[in-house]
């Protein structure tokens, strides 16, 4: 049994990301050639230098011709996959341990969803046949189970946790007014946030993240090859996927205030990357804020907070743009949106323009080390992606 | 000699108040929108099996059910309900409709098997839908209740005697597809069936060598109260013999009314306690009971009257009226629930309708749906099946999901844990949101959790103790 990784294998050398929101105007395979072309422009290659290519989607086309044929790739492989909301950052998993294996050597690893041609509210889930007999509870629902069980587990108000909550929305808000290519680009304010109409529990419209069709593109090679395209490589140091067994909703020792997958997940992804603190050592982090609540639990969970004392740091802004430790800089699920397939290429679309020093008027200090992490599921029942770059091999 | 062996009520928890309709005193009960005569029939025939299953008394082996509302008018509603009581697949089982008069008739096949030597049970459920502003919706309600027949020696209510009628009558009828029935002006009605009720009543209580003062209870039941509303006079009835048929407080509940009334009668009934039942609509059938020593052993663990006393009274008239489909309603913006597979429901049977989940015989962990992998010693095809209908548990976590499709918005969601070990995400019914706490106490239900292009969709959800 190993989980050994890849660190610094494999380089990251170009990338291209769409604007997030309701492109009624825009086909999926409009948007795949936007990310796509702007993904070779970026890395000054051609289409057919590029040898295999991984797509993510969730539900938004069948099979890699998603992609073969809006791009008219020549004979290449497509690889279409699907890992729930992890599905972009699986993309790009698969496309760099298939690099590593030397199998191939410039591939391409892309995400796309188009969510708002459906007409619904939310989120839709398309899932096999059933009996009938499963769960009806919406993402939201999934999610606002955490609110009441942390309040209980470590004895804060409702009231102080709406805060709470309240901030990591205002928060992403603020990261998301500064990004050209995010779906909500407005700060709101605490109180209009907080009075939002309810949705499920504790959670207010805004403290969904926003449903928005998007894509996003990398292109990867070996790390000895990588200043062949560019002088400012990012390097990848660890992949952890782990899928979860529904303990959650089997046993009784479960309670809802953690993700035990993104635990294990993280934890294995450290190993690979050599992190011992990560509170110390991440200089910034992407996270799956699908819900505010989401976010700050996962602070726990990635070690970037004690158990219980997440909600404090949150309070005295560690997370924030111009805080200790920045997570979700780009805005997040929250005012990013969260095209499905493309989210986690988006994430790795932000630690290629921090690392580079090309993220503008949101720029950290000098980071070194970034995470990027997705959840699909629900809490006690997900599949959970962590993965860490940096900008120097070492 | 044969009788009845034990039985079951159900009333739905919510009632209608005749005031929100715009007149009248009092309320009627009525399905909520995850219920129909199935699922009610099946929380009727709990009650009585679990008396049954206590008493040792055998097995059961035919199930009849009746009602004039059956959710599909081809396909066997008896077999959703055989498989969520767990019956087995041995049972012979049949159903009766066309009229309310079906509930005390399929009673009376029961006890006639029972001569037989054979074991039934009766299920009886209606939901009854009047048109808008009419007296058949103000004074109609909705319930079930079940009756366990077999040979007479374990008896808590003895048959006397029985007598019946039947009327080719143009009263109450209702064309295939209509979602009301219709009636001929009522006097006609009562003319005919006025007589009819009487004769029947009579020839009756000769079968039974028994005479009208000594009956301690009178029931009669008739689509129209009035075609047997001279028979206390006409038998010298004192008023006190006449049994109150619940119109204040339930309505008259179709096809199940007649066996509520009597299961309201022998909730309180003492031995040697006589009852005259009898039920008109087409003609009628009659019935002189004796109740026996034995009634104690015979009562289900919850009264009619517990029932009618654990309710909700303040639904709006527009939400009633919705869940009946009789008035359209602005949607979510959210797909409409697909409709369940066949062949998945099939496979999953034991689950879906039975709620049998398993047990890890190497480690003891509870799995809801059942599994074949444990999820804490990973063991494989080391289970045994466990039903877990009527095992209680509680809140361990929940939330208010105002997203969700519902004809009663918010869905409540929770999760819950059984007390003897298993833990499901399940939805709450029959409940308050704003009185919904973690650690509330909680029992099965089953309901009808929606209809999709054409399907029923049966499962269980969780609902507070009643």
């Amino acid at each position: 049994m190993a989980s050994n990784g890849i660190k610094d294998q494999v380089a990251i050398v170009g990338m291209g990301c769409t604007a997030f929101g309701e492109h009624w105007d825009r086909d999926a395979s409009d948007m795949l050639i936007e990310a796509a072309t702007s993904a070779y422009e970026s890395a000054g290659v051609d289409q057919d230098d590029v040898d295999a290519y991984w797509l993510g989607t969730f539900g938004s086309g069948i099979s890699g011709m998603l992609f073969s044929e809006a791009l008219k790739t020549n004979n290449k492989p497509v690889t279409r996959l699907e890992n729930m909301c992890a599905t972009g950052s699986e993309a790009i998993r698969n496309a760099a341990y298939a690099v590593a294996s030397g199998a191939y050597d410039l591939v391409m690893a892309v995400g796309v969803e188009k969510l708002k041609d459906g007409g619904y509210s939310g989120l839709v889930i398309p899932g096999p046949d059933g009996d009938g007999t499963e769960s009806s509870m919406t993402a939201p629902a999934m999610f606002s189970l955490l609110g009441p069980a942390y309040c209980e587990k470590y004895g804060v108000e409702e009231g102080e946790l709406k805060d709470v909550l309240t901030r990591i929305a205002w928060k992403n808000h603020v990261a998301g007014a500064k990004n050209p290519k995010a779906q909500f680009r407005k700060e709101v304010s605490l109180e209009a946030i907080n009075d939002s109409p309810r949705i499920a529990g504790m959670f207010g419209v805004f403290d969904c993240s926003g449903v928005a069709d998007g894509s996003a593109a990398a292109i990867l090679c070996r790390a000895e090859d990588a200043h062949k395209y560019t002088d400012h490589p990012i390097y990848l140091k660890a992949f952890s996927v782990v899928a979860g067994t529904n303990e959650g909703f089997l046993s009784g020792d479960y309670d809802f205030t953690t993700f035990q997958e993104v635990v294990a997940s993280a934890q294995d992804a450290y190993k690979q990357a050599g992190i011992t603190n990560p509170r110390e050592q991440i200089s910034m982090a992407e996270v799956h804020d699908c819900f505010t609540a989401t976010e700050l639990v996962l602070m726990e969970d990635m070690g970037f907070s004690e158990r219980g004392e997440g909600w404090r740091d949150v309070m005295e802004g560690r997370f924030d743009g111009d805080g200790a430790q920045p997570v979700n800089p780009d805005g997040g699920l929250k005012s990013f949106g969260h095209p499905i397939g493309a989210s986690g290429l988006r994430m790795m679309y932000e630690m290629w323009l921090q690392l580079r020093g090309e993220a503008g008027e949101r720029q950290i200090d000098n980071p070194t080390t970034g995470l990027t992490h997705n959840l699909g599921g629900q809490p006690g029942r997900c599949v959970s992606f962590v993965s860490i770059v940096g900008n120097e091999v070492g | 000699m044969s009788g009845i062996l034990d039985y079951g009520s159900y009333v739905p928890y919510y009632r209608l108040a005749r005031a929100a309709i715009g007149g009248g005193r009092g309320e009627r009960a009525v399905a909520s929108y995850d219920e129909d005569s199935v699922s009610m029939a099946v929380e009727a025939g709990r009650e009585a099996k679990r008396v049954f299953d206590s008493n040792n008394n055998g097995a059961i082996d035919t199930l009849i059910f009746a009602t004039t509302s059956p959710p599909y008018v081809e396909k066997l509603n008896a077999a959703a309900i055989a498989s969520a009581l767990d019956l087995p697949a041995s049972i012979r089982s049949m159903e009766l409709g066309g009229n309310t008069r079906m509930g005390l008739a399929g009673l009376l096949l029961g006890v006639d098997l029972g001569a037989a030597g054979k074991t039934s049970l009766i299920c009886t459920s209606d939901v009854v839908i009047g048109g808008p502003g009419g007296a058949r919706e103000r004074d109609s309600g909705d319930a079930a209740v079940a009756f366990v027949t077999g040979p007479g020696d374990q008896a808590i209510a003895k048959v006397l005697g029985q007598a019946s009628s039947t009327t080719e009558v143009l009263d109450v009828w209702r064309l295939p597809g209509d979602q009301f029935a219709r009636q001929w002006e009522e006097r006609f009605g009562i003319q005919i069936l006025g007589p009819v009720s009487l004769d029947t009543a009579q020839r009756a209580l000769t079968d039974a060598g028994v005479a009208p003062e000594e009956l301690a209870t009178v029931i009669l039941d008739a689509t129209n109260k009035r075609d047997v509303a001279g028979i206390p006079r006409a038998l010298g009835l004192k008023p006190e013999q006449v049994a109150d048929m619940m119109a204040g407080n339930l309505g008259r509940c179709g096809a199940a009314h007649a066996g509520l009334i009597l299961a309201n009668t022998l909730d309180t009934a003492r031995p040697g306690d006589k009852i005259l039942l009898l039920s008109t609509a087409d003609g009628c059938d009659a019935v002189v009971l004796e109740v026996t020593d034995k009634i104690n052993s015979g009562r289900p663990q919850r009264s009619v009257q517990h029932w009618i006393d654990s309710g909700d009274n303040g639904l709006v008239y527009n939400t009633y009226l919705k869940w009946r489909g009789i008035l359209p309603f602005e949607p979510p913006r959210r797909p409409d629930p697909d409709r369940p597979s066949a062949p998945i429901m099939k496979r999953h049977e034991r689950w879906k309708y039975s709620f049998c989940g398993s047990r890890c015989e190497s480690c003891g962990q509870g799995h809801l749906p059942p599994a074949r992998v444990c999820v804490k010693c990973n063991s494989v095809d080391k289970m045994k099946e466990e039903r877990f209908a009527d095992e209680p548990c509680k809140v361990t976590t929940f939330t208010l999901d105002h997203l969700a499709y519902s004809l009663q918005p918010p869905v409540i969601s929770s999760v819950v844990d059984f007390e003897v070990g298993g833990r499901m995400a399940c939805e709450l019914t029959d409940a308050d949101p704003a009185q919904v706490k973690i650690g509330n106490q909680l029992e099965m239900t089953f309901r009808r959790l929606y209809t999709g292009q054409g399907v029923h969709n049966y499962f269980w959800k969780a609902r507070p103790q009643r």
